[in-house]
């Protein structure tokens, strides 16, 4: 099923872009969510001119590892330094249920306490189950829970976006 | 093993009771989860909260201080809350049976037992009764049982080697003393074997070799020296194995002096491998019996590093269980 409400992911993010640049700090690094909010973390760091970013995991704060759905991609560790102090600005790909942005502030945490954390994502889906809302978005949609939105990376390096029935 | 009571009828890992039958790809993942563990010691919060809200139950039977430690530690970098029982000064001292201990802690909300035993097979009689008794939500950790089993010191050496050496298909492996009463040694051989080591060479005098000791596992690439000298030529690794004092008096071994000069891995020896072959050796070490302190000491030994690998280990076996897998 192709997306016909979303521009393409290169829209998507010089339209992030331009709305983080004027709220910009000095200091301000970004900091991704694998696997998707890595990707995105990179290009906006390329547009942004900022150095690439830091990368976290957060399967270590997943609310349903007892439920048997955590940690099933193992072998990446948070790259993550010198966060105590620093204004982070949090980036993934699309904002839902919330459940991994609060996953992905216990991780930040364990490495130390920041001055502040924003949340830029590509696309807010709606469905949110926890108090979370995101800073910048790219695009708004709202989708319903049998549906699920993922951005894919090809061998070439471009994003897109995949929506599928579940 | 047919009747492993570790996998459930889905195939998931329930328990760990021992390496024998794993799947290649599950013991890899299982390292792979290690792996990631591996930099939690580095954080400013030495701690992740898989475990958080769990009680594991310490239960040894047997004495040790590396593994008990290990795992202890393994568990509260999980978040579990550890109970450490001290057998020899419980109730098993005053008559009660192995069952009616686990009887009555899993009535006081165990999730997990990490057992040692001198029994062979003792973790598997726990998982199987509390499988009959529907409590198998409660899981067990074999943490080294009589002459049988001890897999997470096998995982931790297999994942000590796969970090120095990558690729098992290219890998001698030799594997030095006590192999006939050494749990280490099968748990170890399982693991080589699975992961698809090149060849692995049983080295030990042959009173303490199991008879047709090539055969120990099938299919295995398994060859049997009864000298050091010729086994240790060109190996990528040298696995020792802790001689036991207890087999002195049974006559198995002249003397550890005559261990040490026929056995003994010697720096000049060890010169015999691959100019960068690792040393591995479980602990406790006998300084002058089976290892020289030149060579535990020395910079091809890493013996250390299997020590704090084993804590990830262990951290990824506990969350792999109490995380229903993957």
């Amino acid at each position: 099923m192709n997306t016909p409400t979303l521009a393409p992911v290169a829209e998507l993010i010089a339209r992030l872009a331009a709305s983080i640049r004027p709220r910009l700090s000095a200091h301000t690094r970004l900091v991704g969510i694998h696997t998707g909010g890595v990707w995105v973390a990179e290009a906006l760091a390329k547009e942004l001119g900022l150095p690439p970013p830091a990368a976290i995991d957060v399967s270590f704060h997943r609310d349903d590892h007892h439920l048997g759905n955590g940690l099933k991609q193992g072998g990446r560790a948070s790259q993550l330094e010198n966060v105590e102090g620093a204004p982070l600005l949090l980036v993934d790909d699309v904002l839902y249920t919330g459940r991994t942005v609060r996953a992905a502030l216990n991780e930040i945490f364990d490495f130390g306490r920041p001055l502040r954390v924003d949340l830029a994502v590509l696309v807010d889906r709606g469905g949110r189950e926890l108090p979370i809302c995101a800073q910048f978005v790219a695009a708004t949609l709202s989708l319903p829970p049998t549906q699920s939105l993922e951005l894919m990376r090809d061998e070439e390096g471009r994003l897109s976006f995949c929506l599928q029935e579940k | 093993m047919t009747d492993n009571p570790q996998l459930s009828a889905a195939g998931e890992l329930r328990h760990l009771l021992t390496l024998e039958g794993l799947p290649r790809d599950l013991i890899h993942a299982l390292l792979d989860r290690a792996e990631t563990f591996t930099a939690v010691a580095d954080r400013e919060v030495k701690k992740v909260p898989l475990l958080r809200g769990k009680s594991v139950f310490n239960l040894f039977f047997e004495n040790s201080t590396r593994t008990r430690t290990t795992f202890e530690i393994a568990a509260k970098r999980l978040s579990a809350d550890v109970i450490n029982l001290n057998i020899s000064t419980s109730s098993t001292a005053k008559g009660e049976s192995l069952l009616d201990t686990i009887d009555n802690l899993a009535a006081m909300q165990a999730d997990m037992f990490v057992v040692r035993h001198a029994a062979s097979g003792a973790p598997f009689l726990i998982a199987r009764h509390l499988a009959a008794t529907g409590r198998d939500h409660i899981h067990v950790i074999n943490a080294g049982d009589g002459r049988h089993a001890h897999p997470t010191q096998g995982l931790l050496d297999v994942f000590t080697i796969r970090h120095y050496k990558k690729d098992f298909e290219k890998l001698t492996v030799a594997v030095v003393g006590d192999i006939l009463h050494s749990r280490v040694a099968r748990s170890e051989l399982f693991a080589l074997a699975t992961l698809g080591a090149r060849e692995i060479r049983l080295i030990g005098p042959k009173t303490l070799l199991p008879l047709e000791a090539e055969k120990m596992i099938p299919n295995a690439p398994l060859s049997v020296y009864h000298d050091l000298a010729k086994g240790l030529v060109g190996v990528d690794v040298v696995m020792m194995l802790r001689l036991q004092n207890e087999r002195m008096q049974g006559a198995l071994l002249a003397s550890r002096e005559e261990y040490c000069k026929h056995w003994g891995l010697t720096p000049e020896r060890l010169k015999l491998a691959k100019p960068d072959a690792i040393v591995l050796h479980p602990g406790p070490m006998n300084r002058g019996v089976e290892i020289d302190s030149a060579v535990a000491d020395g910079p091809q030994a890493v013996i250390l590093k299997q020590v704090t690998f084993g804590i990830a280990v262990r951290m990824a076996v506990m969350s792999w269980l109490a995380g229903g897998g993957a």
